[in-house]
């Protein structure tokens, strides 16, 4: 219940930010939401000797089309990624996932930037970044980088993160006006985390047959994937119930999938396509 | 050296300005009991999943176990102390007593404050809006059907009251 | 005045809870008061080689450090205190801390105390225990297998006790017609009261008294065993347990932890307290259920049951806690032939050591698991037979004229119409049109079942002398005081330790009903043993017809002694005066009247009472039962499943309990909303898991699954009222039916649900990936 002694330092803006990681010898950790952070270091599973507060930088807030991109801060908290406006109607898979992130009180504190940097393996977010090709503007002492979300996530609380590196916002692709995106979950009955989560965002052209599809996995693998699988076997078809279910059982594929008390290897595969068949159902209905 | 560092925080709790030296890794939850006294907020878990500790923080409810007390530095906190008192119950307090909505009373502070910000959000929900509103509170005791009722009866006070939300800022010195 | 009894009183205890101004055990606050942290072993199994407490002795804040060498001659064993007769039971020595051997994760090692909580759990990580691990048994039947590792070296095969009990032969089961037989695993649950164990304990040396706060079910039985555990004379310590966050059985017992503080306290001259954290709560305080049930049930082809006998192999833990041994023997093999005319029964039951966290009462203690076995048996040999399960249970359910009924496990049931509860169920859910439906819908690919218990519950512990029969260290009578003040207002005090059952209200109300005075002028004191002369606790559903028995019986005795002052006061005889809401009248004259208000005060003037009546006006009751009561009634569920995930929906759910006369209906239906809910928790999705090291998998709210608000829909509740003959009031009890009757129910309406797939049983809880499987294998084996 009790966290580990730590130093605490509050950051004014991204240069601060930096500075004082620099400072700390890189032995710091940033504190968004810490709603990631803090149930770790409570149960002394995680102890940083310096956590400096990021929450109050008013760079890594703001929700703004850019062009054909969403430009989310990296402060945006769930509730927020879920009632707003813009999301809601341009990236409406990522406003249906964070709707179901936790709870209430959950989605008041915990921020995108945290959920898609601590990489829990059951997060709900990640499985929307991978689907729609998002990419993660990170701010380093050496310069910003690009990171593409199909490529940040590479295990459990393991990312393409470079060190001392700050996600600063998540720039998403708009989809096609003619899209639909959601997200369909079976949370763990305890922690309400994602045993598994399928986020898709799909259309159908005027000829009747798929001409956007998008899918990423969450929850069942020891990272968030993109299911190509799924997409390639739906792309230019016509959205029929069949062809729903042979697209959806291919959901598994993609992912190194893992087993655990509550779900096993072979159930999880198994939730996997169940989703994939109702989320894509839901998006092409 | 990390040890001993101490932060100040000032904090205006159900509307009383309040300063103290903490360390860092001091929970909001144990600031306001221990530092504070205000014993109304509780703490049922370690893995920031029973909702006891809930408490309104600039008006939204949060789990003040997985919150340090530095984070809400300038912060304004709403707790069960501050919501009514028994002369001016909250009509969500009043639905808790009128509709049997407490037995050990251990979770209720929680979850009557996640229930105001549930309101606050959805001032008119469905049995079902209610029922998943609740997600982030844990009872041992009542099976939460009279905690839904407790909510609709709060409900309806609010809606006849006129603006919902209205009535926390007022007992509870918000914003 | 209408009386109160009856009615739906708003509770007077929420004034304080609803305003954060309860006072539960961790909000105790007091100058100079130290913490304690307690290092828990993470070992199953384990010598302890060495402890170096060096370093956290020399922690900044660190005011002491207690190891179990500490405490050697100091400090008593922590005792069990239910001895079932006849079982060779082996106690064996519990210290506080551990000594030699580590014996469950969880078991205690070293208490740390220091200047604040952060402090002591920091020096908790500064102290070295160098441990050689040994093999651990977690599985109560690979304990009994030979060469399984030893928990304790004195008991052997690590079999605790052995105790059977009732009249089935051999040549019942092989004479009859039918026989079904079916393997039924309890599986472990964790009692999780919201609020965790804590314990304040003031030590005053100048007047040599102990004052502790406990998070304690039975404050009296506390002070009884640490006083013996510290060597403070009971007279000298004071017990305080007023608001309590749930106990569910788990605040029953005395623990190594509560005496610890009491210890730190006495050896330190300072307060100190102490509360676990939730994952302490997980490993260290008592654990329910799991045990290995082996049941058959033998009956005729046209439904007549016949016999029912069980073998229970119980999972007791590392340790006999408290109450633990008479849970699976006397609580749970009493009520196997449950509400069913069954004239052949025996149970079998052999208490195991492992190295778990001990296991104790967990709401319905023995109840549930017996209720379970029954109808689920039901429930199969009605598919044997191919009858429907309801007309089973019709069939054989004891008749309203058969009371009362003497059973084949020697109990006697008090009274009831066991088939009108029935009736009235069936007639809320419509069962009929229910089967049709499910019939069509079957049709469709959709899988809904029905599930229906009638149960019958034992509870009001009870006769002092069967206590003492049945190995329970201590009685089960109940205190009374009701104390009439000069102005006419009461204070009424029991001795049964209410902690969300809303005692403060019911109690009043039936001392209102009684005594014609408002409910708001009576005030209920629990849970303070300088308070209150004795009492037993709040379990097993005996706080309101044990402990409201003993207060009726009190009230009835200040009735008696006002009206022979009302008599004196009217100038009649005391025949000659009646007595009803709250007014003496004299017969035939009613116009003539004093009131109940005006008897007290001249009872405390006493300037004029009659010849031989002692000033003041105050009853006092030990009331021993004479039986146990014995509620009853019937659920019904309708659950539809998912076949391709697995998932369980509860569509319906429908409750009715017979607790006798109802006092306050708002009260008792929380009762029975708390206790479905916690009944289908187990059926659905709590189980303690533990790996073969011994260490707890689900050990925290991430993997417990504890039910939420939202796995539920709105139940339907109703009430019969059948009076107990054998309580002034005629109430049974309600805290715990709906935990008895809601497990069965919900995991026989899922397997009827899945017949269509042939599946027989699935083990609890009834998780997606079980169920999903189960249609799968039901599937390929169609
Ligand atoms: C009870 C509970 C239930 C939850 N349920 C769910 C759920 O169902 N689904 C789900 O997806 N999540 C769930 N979460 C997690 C929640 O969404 C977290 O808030 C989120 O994952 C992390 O966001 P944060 O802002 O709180 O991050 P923090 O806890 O502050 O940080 C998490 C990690 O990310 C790093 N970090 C944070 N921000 C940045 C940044 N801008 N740049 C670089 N690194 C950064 C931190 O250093 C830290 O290592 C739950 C949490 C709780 C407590
Ligand atoms: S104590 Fe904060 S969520 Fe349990
Ligand atoms: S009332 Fe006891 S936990 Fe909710």
């Amino acid at each position: 219940m009790i966290p580990s002694a730590f130093a605490y330092e509050r950051a004014e803006s991204v240069e601060q930010a930096l500075a004082l990681l620099q400072a700390s010898g890189g032995e710091a950790k940033w504190l968004a939401g810490g709603h990631s952070l803090l149930p770790l270091m409570k149960l002394r599973l995680s102890t940083p000797p310096k956590l400096i507060d990021i929450s109050r930088i008013p760079e890594l807030r703001g929700v703004a089309r850019v062009g054909d991109r969403l430009v989310i801060g990296a402060l945006t908290t769930h509730r927020e990624l879920a009632a707003h406006p813009l999301i809601r109607e341009q990236l409406p898979a990522l406003a249906d996932a964070a709707r179901q992130v936790g709870d209430l009180q959950v989605r008041n504190r915990g921020t995108l930037g945290g959920n898609l940097a601590h990489a829990d393996t059951a997060s709900d977010l990640p499985a929307v970044a991978v689907s729609l090709g998002a990419e993660l503007l990170v701010v380093t002492p050496d310069g910003d980088v690009v990171l593409p979300a199909e490529e940040f996530f590479l295990g459990p609380l393991v990312t393409a993160m470079p060190e001392n590196g700050l996600l600063k916002a998540v720039s998403f692709p708009v989809p096609p006006g003619h899209t639909r995106g959601v997200y369909e979950k079976f949370p763990h009955p305890a922690s309400g985390y994602a045993v598994a989560g399928v986020a898709v965002t799909a259309g159908v052209n005027a000829d009747g047959v798929v001409d956007y599809i998008r899918v990423g996995v969450t929850g069942a693998a020891d990272a968030a994937y993109r299911a190509k699988a799924v997409e390639d076997a739906l792309a230019g078809r016509a959205p029929t119930q069949e062809a729903l279910r042979e697209a959806a059982a291919r959901a598994a594929d993609d992912g190194v999938i893992a087993g655990d008390a509550f779900a096993s290897e072979e159930y999880r595969r198994h939730l996997c396509t169940v989703l994939a068949e109702r989320a894509l159902r839901r998006a092409l209905a | 050296m990390v040890k001993h560092s101490k932060v100040t925080v000032t904090l205006t709790v159900n509307g009383v300005q309040r300063t103290a030296e903490v360390e860092p890794r001091t929970l909001l939850v144990h600031f306001l009991r221990d530092e504070l006294g205000l014993t109304g907020t509780h703490i049922g878990c370690d893995t920031s999943q029973c909702g006891a500790c809930t408490v309104l923080l600039n008006g939204d409810a949060v789990k003040s176990c997985t919150v340090l007390a530095v984070q809400a530095d300038g912060a304004e906190v709403t707790t069960v102390e501050g919501l009514g008192t028994l002369e001016a119950l909250h009509p969500v307090q009043a639905g808790f007593w009128e509709k049997h909505g407490l037995q050990c009373g251990f979770c209720t502070p929680g979850v009557m404050m996640a229930a105001v910000a549930l309101l606050k959000q959805n001032p008119n929900p469905t049995e079902e809006e209610i029922r998943e509103g609740l997600e982030g509170v844990l009872c041992r005791c009542t099976g939460y059907q009279n905690i839904v009722r407790a909510v609709q009866y709060a409900a309806q006070q609010l809606a006849s009251e006129g603006e919902p939300g209205e009535q926390v800022a007022a007992t509870g010195g918000g914003a | 005045m209408a009386s109160v009894f009856g009615a739906a009183v708003k509770r007077r205890e929420d004034a304080r809870l609803i305003t954060g101004r309860g006072r539960y055990t961790d909000d105790v606050q007091l100058p100079g008061m130290l913490y304690a942290s307690i290092l828990r072993s993470p070992h199953a199994h384990a010598r302890i080689k060495r402890i170096d407490v060096s370093a956290a002795r020399a922690a900044s804040g660190v005011v002491a450090v207690f190891t179990g060498q500490d405490l050697a001659g100091k400090m008593g064993l922590i005792p069990t205190a239910w001895l079932p007769p006849d079982s060779g039971i082996r106690t064996t020595a519990h210290p506080a801390l551990a000594v030699d051997k580590v014996r469950y994760v969880g078991d205690g090692v070293a208490m740390v105390v220091a200047e604040d909580r952060y402090a002591a759990r920091d020096a908790i990580d500064l102290i070295r225990v160098e441990y050689e691990v040994l093999p651990a048994v977690v599985d109560q039947e690979q304990a009994l297998e030979d060469g399984a590792p030893l928990v304790h070296d004195d008991a052997p095969g690590n079999l605790a006790f052995h105790w059977k009990a009732g009249n089935a032969t051999d040549e019942v089961f092989t004479q009859a017609e039918v026989v079904v037989r079916q393997r039924f695993r309890q599986q472990r649950l964790i009692p999780n009261p919201m609020e965790p164990r804590s314990a304040v304990a003031d030590y005053n040396a100048s007047t040599g008294e102990l004052t502790m706060w406990l998070t304690s079910q039975n404050p009296h039985i506390h002070r009884l065993l640490l006083s013996g555990i510290l060597g403070i004379p009971e007279h000298k310590l004071r017990v305080v347990a007023v608001d309590v966050g749930g106990g569910f059985g788990a605040k029953i017992a005395c623990y190594p932890d509560e005496a610890l503080v009491g210890f730190a306290s006495l050896q330190l001259g300072r307060p100190v307290k102490w509360t676990e954290d939730r994952r302490e709560n997980f490993m260290a305080t008592t654990h329910g259920r799991d045990m290995v049930l082996d049941v058959e049930l033998a009956g005729t082809r046209d439904g007549t049951l016949t016999a029912i006998r069980v073998r229970n192999v119980a999972n007791m833990g590392a340790y006999l806690s408290t109450a633990a041994p008479g849970v699976p023997t006397i609580l749970f093999g009493l009520i196997v032939p449950g509400p069913y005319r069954i004239p052949y029964a025996g149970v079998d039951v052999r208490g195991v050591f492992t190295n778990t966290t001990p296991t104790d009462a967990y709401r319905g203690a023995g109840r549930p698991e017996a209720t379970y076995l029954l109808e689920r048996m039901v429930d199969l040999f009605a598919r044997e037979i191919g009858m429907d399960p309801v007309e089973v249970r019709r069939q054989n359910l004891i008749r309203a004229d058969e009371f009362p009924y003497n059973t084949a496990m020697g109990l006697q049931y008090d009274s009831g119409d066991y088939e009108q509860a029935l009736d009235k169920a069936l007639a809320m859910l419509g069962y009929e049109e229910f089967r049709e439906q499910q019939e069509k819908l079957r049709q469709q690919g959709r899988y809904l079942g029905v599930g229906v218990t009638t149960y019958v519950e034992i509870c009001g512990l009870g006769p002092s002398q069967v206590a003492g029969a049945v190995g329970f260290q201590g009685g089960l009578w109940e205190s009374a005081t009701v104390r009439v003040h000069p102005s006419g207002k009461v204070t009424a005090f029991t001795g049964t330790s209410p902690h969300g059952q809303g005692e403060e209200t019911t109690f009043a109300q039936i001392v209102s009903a009684k005594l014609g005075v408002p409910v708001e002028d009576v005030e209920v004191v629990h849970g303070d043993t300088n308070r209150i002369a004795m009492g037993w606790g709040t379990y097993g559903s005996r706080t309101t017809p044990v402990g409201g028995s003993a207060l009726a019986v009190a009230a009835d005795r200040v009735i008696e002694k006002a009206k022979k002052i009302a008599a004196h006061m009217l100038e009649v005889a005391e025949e000659d005066v009646s007595f009803a809401d709250g007014v003496f009248s004299v017969q035939g004259a009613p116009s003539r009247q004093v009131t109940f208000q005006e008897v007290a005060l001249q009872a405390y003037l006493a300037w004029n009472l009659p010849a031989g009546v002692e000033p003041a006006l105050e009853g006092s009751a030990f009331y021993d039962p004479t039986n146990f009561v014995y509620p009853f009634g019937t659920h019904i569920c309708v659950v539809e499943v998912l076949p391709d995930t697995g998932e369980v929906k509860i569509l319906r759910y429908v409750a009715v309990d017979d607790p006798g006369p109802v006092i306050n209906p708002m009260i008792a239906e929380g009762q029975v909303h708390g206790g479905i809910v916690q009944g289908i928790g187990q059926a659905l999705w709590e189980g303690a898991l533990y790996d073969e090291q011994g260490q707890l998998v689900s050990g925290t709210f991430m993997d417990y699954a504890m039910p939420k608000a939202r796995f539920f829909p709105t139940f339907e509740t109703a009430f019969t009222e059948t009076p107990s003959p054998h309580t002034p009031l005629g109430v049974k009890g309600i805290g715990e039916t709906g935990t008895i009757a809601a497990t069965p129910t919900v995991v026989n309406a899922v397997l009827d649900a899945l017949a269509p797939f042939g599946v027989r049983d699935i083990d609890m809880p009834l998780t997606p990936e079980r169920v999903w499987r189960a249609i799968r294998n039901g599937r390929d084996g169609a």
